[in-house]
């Protein structure tokens, strides 16, 4: 029930993109078609998915002051947390790595309608935020965190899919020469966001 | 106009070739960080230190990071200087360190770095570098400040945490917009700001 309401949470009410802003660069430059756009959702999804339990191991076990004690008495003083930034990107840029030479593998039509964005996935703010998120909120076992992680992953999905289903039909619309293309965008994010904010109020 | 060409790289990124309005680089912190000036002020700093010590780091290994390996050799290099930022602000004030949560560490995803990295010094001397990485810094730092300034002033009436409007003003009705607070008016205060500069350089206008 506990994971139930983190997930709905993190979906809706902690959007990544609505309430945090992360992720931004791509979901604002992916956006101009939904098949693409839903296309690198699911890929940073995926990413998520693997990427939020993998970090979360790695905080517990090795990270977090006295984490080594399991290696043997004389570790249990050691505090290694000043290294968590460069160990999770480079979980996060493995993952990546691994994720591109699958897709090039099994879809290659996926592959190349991503093109660039597919290493810069490794770059998106919202997986190194909710890992960062993640060890902030001290979840206390591997499964929250994988279901925040899916979560987090299924909100930006969302919010980019109907970035782009809105910016499809922008196309054909009289918008004042100086706001064409990324003012009005950064105009309809906002709007959009104020619309998620309604789920503020709700409980579980 | 020698001397106008070699700083160009440090003036170019103020206002033309603006990494947030112009680029639409490093939109996450731009907008998370701005509901107070403190905090934006402390975030433009600490982003303009990175990405100019990046930048000279990385233009003087150019010569020697194999292309298949250069964004890992790149996101090392930040990462590590990000580090370094990071228990600095914390040992220096540690308030604004926590108010900052998440987003100093995010400097390493933060595209304007990358994009800089990838797109100029991987091609150029260090000097040159340095100064790219100092305009696009502060580029970046002036629309923080003015989205920070506006936010501040209209959603809690104060300015560094100081209050600007009189009393007499909340006495006689006045009150404070907690709509700029939000998250969302950050993009839609982004967006005037895009609006008014794309007016007035018709050149940008798609």
């Amino acid at each position: 029930m506990e994971n139930l309401n983190l997930f709905i949470r993190s979906i809706f009410i902690d959007n990544m993109v609505f309430a945090y802003f992360l992720g931004m660069c791509s979901f604002l430059a992916v956006s101009k078609n939904v098949k693409t756009a839903f296309g690198l959702g699911v890929a940073v999804t995926f990413v998520l998915l693997i990427a939020l339990p993998v970090c979360w191991c790695i905080n517990e076990y090795v990270l977090v002051p006295g984490a080594l004690s399991w290696l043997g008495e004389e570790y249990a003083e050691t505090d290694l947390s000043f290294l968590g930034l460069i160990m999770f990107i480079a979980v996060i840029a493995a993952l990546v790595q691994i994720l591109e030479m699958v897709i090039e593998k099994y879809s290659p039509g996926l592959y190349n309608s991503l093109g660039i964005f597919l290493p810069l996935i490794a770059v998106n703010c919202a997986i190194l935020g909710a890992v960062l998120f993640m060890q902030q909120r001290e979840f206390t076992n591997a499964w929250t965190a994988t279901v925040y992680g899916v979560g987090s992953g299924i909100g930006w999905l969302l919010a980019i899919t109907c970035l782009a289903a809105i910016r499809e039909r922008l196309n054909v619309q009289a918008v004042p020469a100086p706001l064409r293309g990324i003012g009005i965008t950064f105009i309809i994010t906002g709007l959009m966001g104020i619309a998620f904010m309604s789920f503020l109020g709700i409980k579980l | 106009m020698n001397l106008k060409k070699t700083f160009l790289p440090l003036f170019n990124p103020l206002s033309k070739d603006n990494p947030v309005i112009v680029q639409v680089l490093g939109i996450c912190s731009a907008l998370a960080v701005t509901a107070k000036m403190e905090p934006a002020l402390v975030m433009t700093i600490s982003v303009t230190a990175v990405l100019a010590l990046a930048n000279v780091i990385i233009s003087l290994m150019r010569n020697t990071i194999p292309s298949s390996i250069r964004i890992i050799v790149q996101l090392v290099v930040v990462a590590a200087l990000v580090v370094v930022v990071d228990q600095v602000l914390k040992a220096w004030n540690y308030e604004v360190s926590k108010a900052l949560s998440v987003f100093i560490g995010l400097i390493i995803t933060n595209c304007i770095i990358m994009g800089r990295l990838e797109a100029f010094a991987l091609n150029n001397r260090p000097w040159p570098s340095f100064l790219d990485g100092l305009g696009n810094g502060l580029g970046y730092g002036i629309i923080l400040i003015i989205v920070s300034f506006f936010r501040e002033l209209f959603g809690s009436g104060t300015l560094f945490g100081c209050q600007v409007f009189p009393q007499w003003w909340y006495d006689a009705g006045y009150q404070n917009n907690g709509m700029m607070i939000l998250p969302p008016m950050a993009l839609i205060v982004v967006a005037c700001i895009i609006w008014a500069h794309r007016s007035i350089n018709k050149d940008l206008q798609e």
